[in-house]
């Protein structure tokens, strides 16, 4: 598979190395410069997209602004009014869970289903069966996420969802909630949504992983007489490892970034219960039009989103050469 | 290191499918039992699609008298049609196609573009280049709404479809380059070499060369494109506020706020957010389960 995509590193590998500068291959060089032209429509387009409006957003993060008239320039007000701001500090603080939501227990689950459809149901029940169960935990994953939240909406409806009426007909009436307008069961109802949504996307990869490992390896280890867990914790998760690497990152930067669920299902609430750093900034911007205060959060979020894509590109790239070698 | 495991008889590589009778002595109690965990909860995974059909079409006289479970007496189309009449659903399906047909196609064209220079004209600085360009994959959206909410009024973009897809089709070509770039690095030189030999312009060595051989990665891109256009929110939701310009993720998002009091309403508007999504998964199903791996690793 790291066939089909090699990274960029193999790219590089290939170029002259420095010390062939002093031997310039006229041809080549000319060729190299006519190619900037092709540059330039994506170039463009990042400039006007990206970096010009992140530039007004860091801009913005220093004015105080109600979106009309002229901004008036602030200093660091905002960033330091947002210290002090408990519904910010409580955005933040709910990332981690969706880090668990989105990330941990999902990878974790994963691995299992994977390992568990790979290694014990595929050779027992035949590959058809594994691959059925794979799509079934695959679907959610096909949904728009704002369907999925519509959906989840309804099974939560206090009325007439089916949750509470389920809880009430088999006698369990009273554990009945309002899930999402509860602040103690809103943050595990959206959490459960999107450990649902996200499973398949985990499973669907290991299997993928998996198929990659050698099946000598766990043949060799079923002779020395090694049970099914044993394989798992040696042969699975460390063949696994780069996969899981990279879906934990991935998922991570995702997690961070988390708004459309919130917005359908809670929009923050209640209170800020459910508040992420998404929606706390398109609500300054949008809702209470506090344009200033809306960039500053955006902008620290970037910066913290930023730094993690940095670790993932410098890990991707370790990576591709672990496997150049 | 892999090389380094014994390589076994071919007898135990042999699958269950032509052992039939040694795989089904081992399988055992143990091994229906997992099996029938396992299908219990893909069961659950599945159980809210399930909700949503039957609901979809279930009289709302028959959901308040016997709850959600039951499947409907009578096929009742009345919660889908009130859906689809009432949010206009043809239109914000027509506009959803439009724009991630034309964000695909534009995002896969500046995606060949980029890669282009980076990948075939190994242009200076390009890992450096290409750094940047995921840097506008992972920024997170919030962080350039308002700009470009102010831009696209500026550029009278604002609210109109067009606007959305030029913002969409640069963000996606972001990702798009990346994956491209790395494709091309690997293209065969002895090919570009025997072109430029033959007199072949850069643009032709493009249109002649690498792109009828790097079609079925493009057909990815546009594919995967096509899907993250459609199941996109955040700024379609900020950037298309009129009801006329609307995606079908868009309605969707909108309709959760309200609509509570009928039960059926949800299932139907479900029901029709769910149905695309279901007919995109099984037309693209392979290119769809390839990427995800292909996405994973690199």
């Amino acid at each position: 598979m790291t066939a089909v995509t090699p990274a960029p590193t193999a790219a590089a590998s290939r170029t002259p190395s420095p010390g062939n500068k002093k031997t310039p291959r006229h041809t080549a060089r000319e060729s190299s410069r006519g190619y900037w032209i092709y540059l330039l429509p994506g170039a463009v387009g990042f400039l006007a997209i990206v970096a010009i409006p992140f530039g007004m957003n860091v801009y913005y993060s220093l004015t105080s602004w109600r979106g009309v008239g002229a901004p008036k320039f602030v200093g660091l007000d905002n960033y330091v009014r947002l210290v002090a701001d408990p519904a910010f500090w409580a955005s933040f603080l709910h990332s981690i869970a969706f880090i668990l939501a989105m990330a941990i227990i999902p990878t974790a689950l994963g691995v299992l289903l994977a390992a568990v459809l790979f290694d014990y149901i595929a050779p027992k029940f035949g590959s058809r069966v594994a691959s059925i169960l794979r799509a079934t935990f695959y679907l959610p994953q096909i949904l728009p996420i704002v369907v999925a939240g519509v959906l989840w909406k309804w099974l939560y409806q206090p009325q007439y969802g089916i949750i509470n009426t389920t809880l009430d007909d088999i006698g369990l009436g009273f554990l009945q909630q309002n899930w999402l307008g509860d602040s103690d069961t809103a943050m595990l109802a959206v959490m459960n949504v999107l450990i649902w949504l996200q499973i398949g996307y985990t499973v669907v990869v290991f299997m993928a992983g998996l198929s990659r490992v050698d099946p000598a390896l766990y043949e060799a280890a079923e002779i020395d007489g090694a049970g099914w867990f044993q394989r798992f914790w040696s042969i699975t998760i460390p063949q696994l490892r780069p996969e899981i690497a990279v879906v934990l990152i991935t998922t991570s930067v995702a997690a961070l970034k988390v708004f459309a669920p919130i917005y359908v299902l809670t929009k923050g609430g209640p209170g800020t219960s459910t508040i992420v750093p998404a929606y706390f900034s398109y609500s300054n911007f949008f809702t209470t039009t506090q344009v200033g205060y809306g960039a500053a959060v955006a902008t620290l979020l970037a910066l913290l989103v930023t730094i993690i894509a940095i670790v993932l590109l410098r890990f991707q790239t370790r990576n591709a050469e672990g496997f150049e070698k | 290191m892999t090389a380094t495991a014994p390589t076994t008889t071919p007898k135990r590589r042999q699958r269950p499918t032509q052992t039939s009778r040694s795989a089904k002595n081992r399988r055992g109690v143990s091994g229906w039992t997992i099996l029938i965990v396992l299908a219990g909860s893909a069961l659950l995974m599945v159980f809210p699609f399930w909700l949503a059909l039957i609901n979809a079409f279930k009289p709302s006289a028959e959901y308040i008298a016997d709850g959600p479970i039951g499947v409907p007496t009578e096929l009742d189309f009345t919660a889908i049609i009130d859906f689809w009449v009432g949010v206009n659903f043809n239109q914000k399906l027509l506009n959803s196609i439009i724009l991630s047909g034309s964000v695909a196609l534009i995002a896969a064209a500046l995606s060949l573009l980029s890669a282009f220079a980076i990948g075939i004209g190994r242009i200076k600085g390009r890992v450096w280049i290409l750094a940047v360009f995921m840097l506008a994959f992972t920024i997170p959206q919030e962080a350039l709404v308002y700009p470009l909410f102010v831009l696209s009024r500026e550029l009278n973009l604002y609210d109109t479809l067009t606007g959305v897809t030029i913002i969409l089709a640069v963000l996606q070509s972001a990702f798009g380059t990346y994956m491209l770039a790395s494709v091309l690095g690997s293209f065969p030189t002895e090919v570009l070499e025997a072109a430029r030999l033959d007199g072949a312009s850069r643009f032709q060595i493009l249109r002649m060369i690498v792109f009828p051989l790097t079609r079925p990665t493009l057909a990815v891109l546009v594919t995967f494109f096509f899907i993250w256009t459609w199941n996109d929110f955040f700024l379609p939701l900020v950037l298309l506020p009129s009801a006329a310009n609307q995606t079908v993720s868009v309605s969707l998002g909108a309709l959760s706020g309200q609509y509570t009091s009928d039960p059926t309403a949800l299932a139907a508007a479900s029901m029709a957010g769910i149905l695309p999504a279901l007919i995109f998964f099984l037309l693209f199903q392979r290119t769809l389960m390839r990427g995800v791996n292909i996405g994973a690793i690199k």
